[in-house]
């Protein structure tokens, strides 16, 4: 891993999106930026400014818009579901607001059902790098617990950890601070700054946390579906 | 990449699902052990009963049975056309005795038939059985009592003297139950016997029969072949019927029409010659059938509903496993294989149910021509049962999982 730290992880091209219901409405107007290596990115507005329908597409995730999107080189736009899935699978990890575990699976289990899904290490080893990541984010003594059991807090690094178990090139989140009080929101903040800076991980997020974004490498700030 | 390690994530998510879940499980699988269970208990009670019904038949009618069927008269000139008269008859069934010509011959022919498994001849004949004054109507069989036995299995009806005798007596007689009881006669007993030629002959009873069927015991007895002959006042080439069984009696009615045209004479198979017997039999066989099949069918229900309610609840865990990566066919190979599992659980403790059912089934006692509760353990029907049971779940299990498969995780990440 010796790339370029300017290297392009992410590139979005005149990108533009209408919703239909309840009247014709264009949410996004000819969004164009680009996201590189190791770069931790906010995508800041108020609500309704678009910035999650934003992350969507960007995240693949929304295949309805108009625009070129290219993810380290490789255009996505125009992909079959299965093929973007299996790029989501191995590409790009998500932290949501809401933490969303599968609450029936021990928290190990839940940070390893994406390297199971992508099948490139064995279990044994999956088992391990699972570890290393819950350890990196300080909840190796909880990797047994039922993921439902543990604080907001501790979920939303099991969901970060669970994020990192591909080594994915872009980690996306979608207010991962939104939901927690502000001695948790450091702790995740700070953990994704030590993925950023020490892991040298891309990170692209959508936050309402004014600290958030001012303690990142770059804001990006919308407001009526246009980057400002 | 190319995907080196295949491990089974989608099964263990199926199962954490079943486990985490007993409670809704365990009734979906109740539902389909109940339906499996009844599909199961029902139809063996109908091959049960069919099989019964059929034994009975056999112990009085052959598979096939060749006879020279009454002739109406006709007209002796026919008009040629409209202008003629025809030479007016009085239709009536032609008097002349229901005799098979040359029966030996026919006989060989019959035997060299390919799935011919028996042929035997015999003389029917009503008659009055007489003691005293009482008089009661019935009909005798004139037939080679070996013969006869291999296809009726009258040994095993015997309940009092002894089968054998009668090919050294030459009177004998072998009496249904029934009628030695009105008639107040045990073996050893000489009765008389008038046929419908008018004969009077004085009869040695060598044995009485119970067959269970109370209509077959209060009229049949079995005499020589030769006494039959007497009987009819006819000679030692006489036969009246000539009786076939062949390998599949399923399939007599095929065999039937062939014999027909072979020999000339009329060819009956057991299924004309018990309509009355065999059109409910095959009704009761229908009605079975759509009852076993809907309780099964209802059974399947229970699984769309509980996995569609499980889908519900987990409609955020799909959105996220679909972010994760898991495409539709993961998704759709979740659910239906925990509605398949669920299913299979439900069908083993069906088939358990099942056997238990009818052994306990087969202990009840009904008494009359049926005795023990004719119900039987067949392979055949716990077959179906497992398999009608099983593309029953896994259609249940498919259309809620394709619904799941379709899920669009940005819509449910929006709300």
């Amino acid at each position: 891993m010796t790339q370029q730290p300017t290297e392009i992880m992410l590139q979005a091209k005149q990108i533009e999106k209408y919703f239909y219901d309840p009247e014709k409405f264009q949410v996004l107007k000819d969004i164009s930026f680009t996201v590189n290596r190791e770069e931790l990115v906010s995508l800041v507005g108020k609500s309704g400014s678009g910035k999650s329908t934003l992350l969507y597409i960007l995240s693949t995730m929304d295949t309805d818009y108009h625009g070129e999107l290219e993810i380290h080189g490789q255009n996505v736009s125009g992909l079959k579901q299965n093929e973007l899935a299996a790029l989501r699978n191995e590409k790009i990890g998500f932290v949501f607001q809401f933490h969303y575990l599968l609450p029936e699976f021990t928290c190990l289990k839940n940070v390893m059902i994406p390297a199971l899904r992508l099948g490139k290490y064995s279990r044994p080893e999956i088992e391990e790098r699972a570890y290393e990541r819950l350890k990196v984010l300080g909840l190796s003594d909880q990797a047994l617990k039922l993921s439902s059991k543990l604080s907001g807090g501790q979920q939303q690094r099991v969901a970060i950890a669970r994020a990192l178990i591909n080594d994915p090139l872009i980690i996306m989140g979608d207010e991962p601070t939104g939901n927690l009080d502000s001695k948790n929101t450091n702790i995740v903040f700070d953990s994704f700054q030590q993925l950023a800076h020490e892991f040298n991980q891309t990170i692209i997020a959508v936050t309402h946390d004014v600290d958030f974004a001012n303690r990142s490498d770059r804001v990006i700030e919308m407001s009526d579906g246009m980057i400002i | 990449m190319a995907k080196k390690f295949n491990h089974p994530i989608d099964a263990e998510i199926s199962v954490t699902y079943i486990i985490s879940n007993k409670k809704l499980t365990a009734v979906a699988a109740l539902g389909v052990t109940m339906g499996v269970a009844i599909f199961i208990f029902m139809n063996c009670m109908t091959a049960g009963f069919t099989v019964k019904s059929n034994t009975m038949i056999f112990k009085n009618t052959p598979h096939i049975r060749v006879y020279s069927d009454d002739k109406i008269s006709t007209a002796l000139i026919h008009p040629r056309d409209s202008r003629n008269i025809a030479l007016i008859v009085n239709p009536k069934v032609v008097p002349e005795n229901n005799r098979i010509i040359d029966p030996s011959k026919v006989m060989d022919l019959l035997k060299r038939q390919a799935d011919v498994v028996l042929v035997t001849s015999q003389v029917a004949t009503d008659v009055f059985y007489h003691n005293g004054k009482s008089q009661l109507p019935g009909n005798t069989a004139g037939v080679r009592i070996d013969d006869a036995d291999k296809m009726f299995d009258i040994r095993s009806t015997v309940v009092e003297g002894n089968m054998e005798d009668l090919k050294t007596t030459t009177n004998g007689i072998l009496l249904g139950t029934g009628i030695a009881a009105k008639m107040n006669v045990r073996t050893g007993d000489n009765m008389t016997i008038t046929s419908s030629k008018g004969i009077t002959k004085v009869m040695k009873i060598v044995g009485l029969f119970k067959t269970n069927n109370s209509v077959t015991d209060k009229t049949k007895s079995y005499v020589n072949l030769a006494m039959g002959q007497q009987l009819m006042a006819e000679g030692p080439s006489y036969v009246s019927d000539i009786n076939v069984n062949v390998k599949d009696f399923d399939k007599a009615q095929d065999y039937s029409q062939r014999f027909s045209a072979l020999t000339g004479y009329k060819a009956e198979d057991w299924k004309s010659a018990n309509q009355s017997l065999v059109a409910p039999a095959k009704m009761r066989g229908v009605l079975v059938s759509a009852i076993s099949l809907s309780i099964l069918l209802i059974a399947g229900f229970g699984i769309y509903n509980i996995l569609n309610m499980t889908i519900s609840q987990k409609l955020t865990e799909i959105a996220i496993l679909k972010a994760m990566g898991f495409q539709g066919g993961d998704v759709i190979r979740i659910f239906v294989l925990q509605g398949a599992l669920i299913g299979l659980m439900g069908i083993i403790f069906g088939l358990l149910m099942a056997l238990l059912l009818i052994y306990l089934a087969t202990k009840i006692y009904l008494g009359g021509d049926i005795g023990y509760f004719p119900i039987r353990f067949e392979a055949d029907v716990f077959l179906n049962g497992v398999l009608f049971g099983l593309v029953n779940t896994l259609l249940a299990a498919y259309l809620p999982a394709r619904k799941a498969a379709n899920v669009d995780p940005v819509s449910i990440f929006r709300n």
